[in-house]
């Protein structure tokens, strides 16, 4: 049978003793996607995931219109984290354009992706914490979330749609006292961020479920083209921010975080530990950015760019980001591609629930910081 | 300034979309800037330049972009690879493009817009292919699993990313 159908179409084989079971794609447990889980008995035999129920053609759609345009729907996969979505998009634009960004606006660039980073990642943390049936951690950083949310709001106007990013700077300044008001949240939230060590990271029960559990070797995290966290999770120092600077990211103090484990209590940890360093980031920034000044370039109205193609990248919540633009001498791009951080995480996925248990499969599939509408686009 | 010496620049060794074309000379170079090295090849050498290409440092592809050219008649797949080992390819991604020729109805999986798949050698490219065979209609040759993957199992139409695909209203 299945051979006449055509690629893309094959049916399932079924066993007697291997059990087929959907996971989703409405189950709590999986997000916006489907997993098509085979087990035996209680133990996984593969891992087929089903991703593409939130699919909304951001391409396609990005090829029709112009490149002012494309910023508010562009930013939609993952409206947690607006601002470094839009970032890889918003520099390539700039270098197709002939674009330079004043030094004011690249400081306030990076404060916006940073300060989205915590709100993405507390999201995350959020959703792993009652995931593993711990409501205290979904309680806590959905609160905690509401410091940076409440920036976001005095910088961009919006809460999680900031469509901030344009083409030669951000949209608007910031407002009088952020600076103030931006300390001192970020230094209450360090201190209120020690404290998930002591509920969440070094909970033995946590450990017990997350240590030891879906182990990706180094040389599989490189050969399967993981990224961000589950990358340094792995014992791969690799994180765009260091290896190719955007912006003024060389010249801020911080430092990348690597665990050699592997395992999805490290890749739980590594996005926590990246919180701090975000607000070490921020401290930095507001200290060193230039406190006047033009955040924006003034644009002419449907720019064209030239014949070219360009690949920009920064590193997002979920790993790097990278955006592909190809400029044929009209105001629409011809063609936008995202390579998203989930989109590359989750050829892991299957590769991690083989051999594991049910049970397993909720803290190996979170921790591989997948984001469904990300990965669909 | 005086000129009397070359150029640092002229000493280092050349570029690797240089090196490429050495090796394939019925490729082209798109750009040689040594960031962001542009290579199309055709598509009867593209596994022997993704090989090359290992050779070169270069360990995942971190994205596939399809692209399709009506006015050229067809369609060009372009895989940005990078490092994670080479430390002297940090800040470098190289874009490695082939072109399948394309077809005004298209077949997908049944016609002759295919191309040799790249999973062998690079093992990340596994669902970029299965995204640009259900977008694009380019069937891979070699690739275990020829699947859709995020449009629905019975979509019926043209595949999206065509061109000549278009938006109701637009």
């Amino acid at each position: 049978m299945s051979a006449q159908l055509p690629p893309g179409l094959q049916l399932e084989k079924t066993d007697e003793r291997i059990m087929t079971l959907n996971v989703g794609p409405q189950h709590p447990g999986s997000g916006h996607m489907r997993l098509i889980v085979q087990i035996d008995g209680d133990y996984i035999v593969a891992c087929d995931p089903d991703p593409g129920y939130v699919h909304r053609g951001e391409e396609k759609m990005a090829e029709y219109r112009n490149y002012i345009t494309n910023i508010p729907h562009l930013e939609r996969p993952v409206i947690h984290d607006s601002c470094n979505i839009l970032y890889p998009y918003v520099l390539g634009v700039e270098d197709i354009l002939g674009i330079e960004v004043p030094e004011r606006a690249k400081y306030v660039r990076v404060i916006a992706s940073e300060l989205n980073r915590c709100v993405y990642t507390l999201y995350w943390l959020a959703i792993y914490g009652i995931f593993l049936g711990h409501s205290t951690m979904f309680m806590w950083p959905t609160g905690d979330r509401e410091l940076f949310i409440d920036l976001l709001e005095k910088m961009t106007g919006a809460r999680v749609t900031h469509a901030y990013m344009v083409p030669g700077g951000v949209r608007n300044d910031l407002p009088a006292n952020f600076e103030d008001v931006c300390l001192r949240q970020v230094d209450y939230f360090e201190k209120r961020i020690a404290e998930y060590a002591d509920v969440f990271y070094d909970n033995p029960i946590l450990i017990a479920r997350t240590e030891n559990t879906g182990v990706l070797s180094r040389t599989d995290a490189i050969r399967l083209g993981t990224t961000g966290s589950v990358l340094r999770a792995s014992g791969v120092d690799y994180d765009i921010r260091k290896r190719e600077p955007y912006d003024v990211y060389d010249s801020l103090d911080f430092e990348t975080n690597v665990l050699r484990a592997g395992d999805a209590y490290a890749r739980s940890k590594i996005p926590w530990l990246d919180m701090m360093e975000s607000c070490r980031i921020i401290r930095d920034a507001l200290s060193k950015m230039p406190k006047s000044g033009s955040v924006r370039v003034k644009l002419k109205p449907n720019p064209k760019g030239g014949e070219e193609s360009v690949y920009r990248r920064v590193e997002s919540g979920r790993g790097a980001l990278g955006c592909h633009i190809i400029s044929r001498k009209k105001p629409e791009p011809y063609r936008v591609k995202l390579s998203v951080g989930s989109f590359r995480n989750l050829i892991a996925l299957p590769y991690l629930l083989k051999g594991e248990r049910l049970g397993n499969m909720p803290s190996v599939y979170w921790s591989l910081n997948y984001w469904p509408v990300e990965a669909d686009r | 300034m005086e000129h009397s010496q070359p150029p640092a620049d002229s000493i280092e060794t050349p570029g690797h979309a240089a090196l490429m074309v050495k090796r394939f000379p019925d490729g082209a170079i798109l750009s040689e800037d040594t960031a962001r090295p542009q290579v199309l090849v055709p598509k009867e050498r593209i596994l022997e330049a993704a090989a090359y290409a290992r050779e070169l440092g270069y360990d995942h592809a971190e994205s596939v972009t399809g692209v399709d050219y009506p006015d050229q008649n067809e369609i060009e797949v372009v895989y940005h690879l990078g490092s994670y080992t080479d430390e002297s390819l940090n800040g470098t991604v190289m874009a490695l493009a082939t072109r399948a020729p394309r077809e005004e109805a298209p077949k997908p999986g049944h016609d002759s817009t295919r191309l040799p798949s790249l999973r062998g050698t690079f093992y990340s490219v596994e669902f970029h292919e299965r995204e640009i065979f259900e977008m694009l209609g380019v069937y891979f040759e070699g690739h275990p699993d020829n699947r859709r993957l995020l449009l629905p199992e019975d979509w019926a139409d043209l595949p999206p990313l065509r061109k000549d695909f278009a938006i109701k209203g637009r």
